[in-house]
């Protein structure tokens, strides 16, 4: 009935992931409670889990990254503590715990942390740059998001019921193959990310549309702000990188549930051919990360500048060369394999290459500074602190690029140092400057500066305290995932590196510290224009936080920064723009497809795991259901009344009137 | 003094001096033998190239940062300035450069260094056959027909040339002080060619996870003189276990931190075998809570 779940699946012998799991449990059970017993559930349903509009989901995508980041967190603190604890000594984590966490890490830390960040921030931002009123399809939308959230919920669940996977953040066989791996740890991966990852795919194939087909009047492609040609192409990536995912997935799963023999090194299967497809998506999805957050500091650094982006054209060549050379380089993950010279020389100059596009932007972003107004906010302080960590992350990828020398780094502490150089220095750092820069757009108020500058300071500095010791442990031969070691030499630098994830600790506690703040004094950090750093692009023409219909009329755009061009008129002439006539406005209905999915799919992913063969039939049957009920739906569009946008609009034209009237003032 | 305590000092020791590039050597950066010297060289290379680029890029960075902070009355502001052929072309030029010169390293450093590629030498090179298991490591001389466990003895001087497998799941062969490190996979065989210049006992791991004993799979590697070498030989030759099938198949089974022994070699061509996997494949974990089916578990 219940397939290979019993009582006796809970790891009762493991206090750690009971403790955790109990905590985790009765803090979700006391928000749900507090959230029905003050009578909140129908207004989220409604306006949240039900919604539709971009701009809420990109919300829900950050949320739901900053409390995964927490749980990625808590494993990053628990390795580094295990490492600093386990020289000559078992420490207190046994290899079966430990492994499970750093698997779970780096599981949850590019899955459900790094890109739900950054498809959150594209999701709020990029029909708000791109001048439109929404995505290409607003339902899809929310079935990803809900069907990311399965793939979270799985993960976790696996803390308390059964068991991770332990075989790294990849699940490499032939070690995950079911005869080294019979337990159920690598099936909670490859149904989580089978789910997930066709939640991104779809999220890919919407923005992909979104950027192709409907932009506002006049912005034709190269009028495009640069974080829209960022995201443009990384979802091109997503498309044409996660289908490859899904299929290897597909191949393991039919390894383990119906003894094929793909990977298996055995009876025909290749273990390197999982290595080579993994990674056909594995690095592409690199760059899926990092071109977002190349496209937010682009932004960044152009509006606390005072200037625009230096090189816009340069930049967009450099983002597709990005994007194609991505797909060239996945070998130089495995040059330890035994390939060959030429195989490998190739592929270490093409990665390489690489560089090229990356270095030229980072002289942009120099270029850009240059010449400017520089204001130090905390966005922008992310941002330089970025410059001043990336380029050393990417001298260590170039280092690792060469075959000979990644003949004596692959897969050492180095390795790790390096990559965590680039994600959190890169990716993270953009997803922190993103967050600073587009809170009050979300919000209506800023973010508290102090507080966030703190944190910049404590994630900078511990960043370095915590990696800088790695790249050390990686050139005296350490190599990644050891559970203990008996080198002395290695445990200074490895307390070293417990004290900067300590250090990183007190940057996440500034953050909440900040949030807390910030929504405390939201009426002193309130930004009535919508428009508070000055900026250039249309996101900031409209109110903050911007109505359901994003513009109350599509703005007509002549040129590469339109909302600059409005507002320099507007500053010559003392006046704003005419008022526009008013038109009814077409905004999509709100529709629980994507919550109903996400739970049939909850439902088959978990039984699938747990050889429930019937419950997963039940929830196919149901998911298909949900479809049905959707496509034969009768309504699908709200309007809202001219009168209505006239009334809004004239709210968000008034507070601009009134700062015009201010900065005169002021002159 | 206690252990303990000694133990501090040794690590206060260690931290004050900044251990740094001069305090304490890196394995890495301080081999023996010509592979390790090789990639040294070019490790230290590209990154003193990408150095002379990247550190005065972060200076600028910083310097234009504060040069044009809202409060210098003496910067030239020019906010409309987002253009200049000459800068863009400079701009791609640097990286550009560099990256053809550093590309030529990496080319002709990794047709240099291939791992199958046999070093020059007067001398006949060893050949030694190794087989990672769950979870030790067994390096077979089948021209002596010697086997041994978790320890691999090597003549000074002389090249060595690795075949290598696996018995089970992926491993990855490495001794940091001698140079290059190298896949071992199941049903397909490896090559790689060290040499040891000096005579010295390194440390050996597996840079790839293979499971829960993962951690333990160290092994000791000893450079030794020929005729030090000859009689370490002569001593296994004479040892009282025989590495037959039926020991080869106990061995396969998972275990950790097995001490190093020597066995004689009853079949040279044990290695093939595995390669071919007429010997099966180690069968995995076989306990496990509540069974192996949910989470398997080493000592239950």
């Amino acid at each position: 009935m219940l397939g290979k779940l019993s009582l006796a699946a809970i790891p009762l012998d493991q206090p750690i992931p009971l403790f955790a799991g109990a905590f985790v449990g009765l803090v979700l059970l006391g928000v749900v409670a507090w959230i029905v017993l003050a009578g909140h559930l129908p207004y989220l349903w409604r306006e949240w889990i039900t919604s539709v509009d971009h701009k809420r989901i990109g919300v829900m995508y950050v949320i739901f990254a900053l409390v995964m980041l927490l749980r990625g967190f808590t494993d990053a603190m628990m390795m580094r503590s295990q490492q600093a604890l386990a020289f000559d000594a078992p420490g207190y984590l046994p290899p079966e715990h430990y492994n499970q966490i750093f698997s779970a890490h780096g599981t949850i830390m590019i899955f459900f942390v790094a890109m739900p960040f950054m498809i959150g921030l594209m999701n709020f931002v990029l029909p708000l740059q791109l001048g439109v009123r929404d995505v290409a399809f607003p339902t899809l939308n929310s079935v990803s998001f809900w069907l990311t959230c399965t793939g979270a919920l799985l993960v976790n669940l696996s803390l308390v019921v059964g068991e991770f996977q332990r075989t790294g953040w990849l699940p490499y066989p032939p070690l995950s193959e079911i005869t080294y791996s019979p337990g159920v740890g690598v099936d909670y991966w490859l149904w989580a990310l089978s789910i997930a990852g066709i939640g991104t795919l779809m999220t890919g194939i919407n923005f992909v549309t979104t950027i192709l087909k409907m932009r506002a009047p006049g912005m034709s492609y190269l009028r495009m702000p640069m974080f829209c040609w960022t995201a443009l192409a990384t979802n091109l990536l997503i498309v044409a990188a996660f289908p490859i995912l899904t299929a290897v997935s597909a191949m393991l799963i039919l390894d383990r549930y119906l003894g094929f023999h793909f990977f298996t090194d055995t009876a025909g299967g290749n273990s390197m051919l999982f290595m080579s497809l993994i990674w056909a998506w594995g690095h592409p999805e690199v760059y899926i990360l990092i071109l977002p957050a190349f496209g937010i500091f682009s932004e960044v650094v152009s509006t606390f500048s005072g200037k625009p982006l230096f090189g816009y054209r340069s930049m967009v060549l450099a983002t597709m060369a990005i994007c194609m050379l991505a797909f060239m380089v996945w070998l130089h993950h495995f040059f330890t394999m035994g390939a060959g010279a030429d195989v490998n020389g190739v592929f270490g100059i093409m990665s390489m290459i690489i560089a090229v596009p990356t270095g030229v932007k980072v002289f942009n972003w120099l270029f850009t500074m240059y010449g400017g107004r520089v204001r130090i906010s905390a966005a922008m302080l992310w941002s330089i602190g970025f410059m001043l960590t990336f380029v050393v992350g990417g001298m260590t990828g170039v280092m690792l690029a060469i075959p000979p020398v990644d003949f004596v780094l692959h897969n050492s502490t180095f390795l790790i140092a390096h990559f965590h150089n680039v994600i959190i220095g890169g990716v993270l750092f953009g997803a922190f400057a993103g967050y600073t820069y587009w809170f009050p757009k979300a919000f209506g108020f800023r973010l508290h500066e102090g507080w966030g500058k703190a944190a910049f300071w404590c994630w900078q500095i511990g960043f370095w305290l915590a990696f800088g010791p790695l790249y050390v442990t990686g050139l005296d031969g350490m190599t990644r995932r050891l559970q203990h070691y008996d080198v002395p030499e290695w445990r200074p630098w490895l307390l070293v590196a417990l004290l900067g994830a300590v250090t990183i600790l007190a940057g996440i506690a500034c953050q909440i510290v900040q949030l807390v703040v910030s929504i405390r004094r939201r009426e002193t950090l309130r930004d009535a224009t919508g428009d508070p750093w000055d900026g250039r692009s249309l996101e900031w023409s409209t109110a903050s936080p911007p109505p359901a219909f994003n513009f109350a009329v599509l703005p007509d755009v002549h040129g590469e920064e339109p909302y600059w061009t409005v507002k320099e008129r507007a500053r010559a002439q003392h006046a704003l723009p005419d008022r526009p006539r008013y038109e009814a406005i077409a905004v999509p209905r709100n529709s629980p497809t994507g919550f109903v999915c996400a739970f049939f799919a909850t439902l088959i992913g978990f039984s699938m795991i747990w050889h429930i063969w019937w419950l997963a039939i039940a929830g196919a049957l149901g998911a298909y259901a949900t479809f049905v009920v959707f496509a034969w739906r009768d309504r699908t569009e709200e309007e809202i009344p001219a009168d209505e946008v006239a009334r809004i609009d004239a709210l968000n034209r008034r507070a601009r009137s009134q700062a015009l009237d201010a900065m005169e003032m002021v002159r | 003094m206690s252990d303990t305590g000694r133990r501090l000092a040794r690590m206060g020791a260690a931290i004050t001096l900044g251990c740094g590039l001069s305090g304490c050597t890196l394995r890495v950066l301080d081999p023996t033998g010509p592979v390790g010297m090789q990639e040294r060289t070019i490790l230290l290379n590209a990154t003193i190239v990408m150095l002379v680029i990247i550190v005065p890029t972060m200076l600028a960075t910083l310097a234009v940062a504060w040069w044009y902070r809202p409060g210098n009355p003496r910067a030239v502001r020019r906010p409309h300035w987002s253009f200049s052929g000459r800068i863009e072309i400079v701009t791609w030029s640097i990286p550009l450069l560099a990256i053809l010169f550093l590309g030529g390293i990496a080319w002709i450093g990794s047709h240099d260094l291939d791992p199958g590629k046999p070093l020059p030498s007067k001398e006949k090179p060893l050949e030694v056959e190794v087989v990672s298991l769950d979870w030790k490591w067994l390096f077979l001389y089948p021209e002596a027909r010697v086997a041994s466990l978790n320890r691999l003895v090597i003549p000074v001087g002389r090249p060595v040339q690795l075949r290598l497998t696996s018995a089970s799941v992926w491993n990855g062969f490495f001794v940091p002080g001698l140079g290059s490190m190298i896949y071992t996979m199941s049903g397909m065989a490896t090559r790689l060619n060290l040499e040891a210049d000096r005579e010295g006992t390194f440390r050996g791991l597996s840079t790839h996870l293979s499971g829960d004993g993962f951690s333990d799979m160290t092994f000791e590697t000893r450079a030794v003189p020929g005729n030090a070498f000859a009689a370490w030989l002569g001593g296994a030759q004479g040892s009282t276990d025989t590495l037959d099938d039926d020991a080869y198949r106990a061995l396969s089974r998972q275990s950790s931190n097995d001490p190093p022994k020597t066995y004689r070699l009853a079949d040279d061509r044990l290695f093939d075998r595995i390669v071919a996997q007429a010997l099966p494949p180690g069968p995995g974990p076989v306990a496990g809570r509540p069974d192996p089916s949910v989470s398997p578990r080493q000592g239950h």
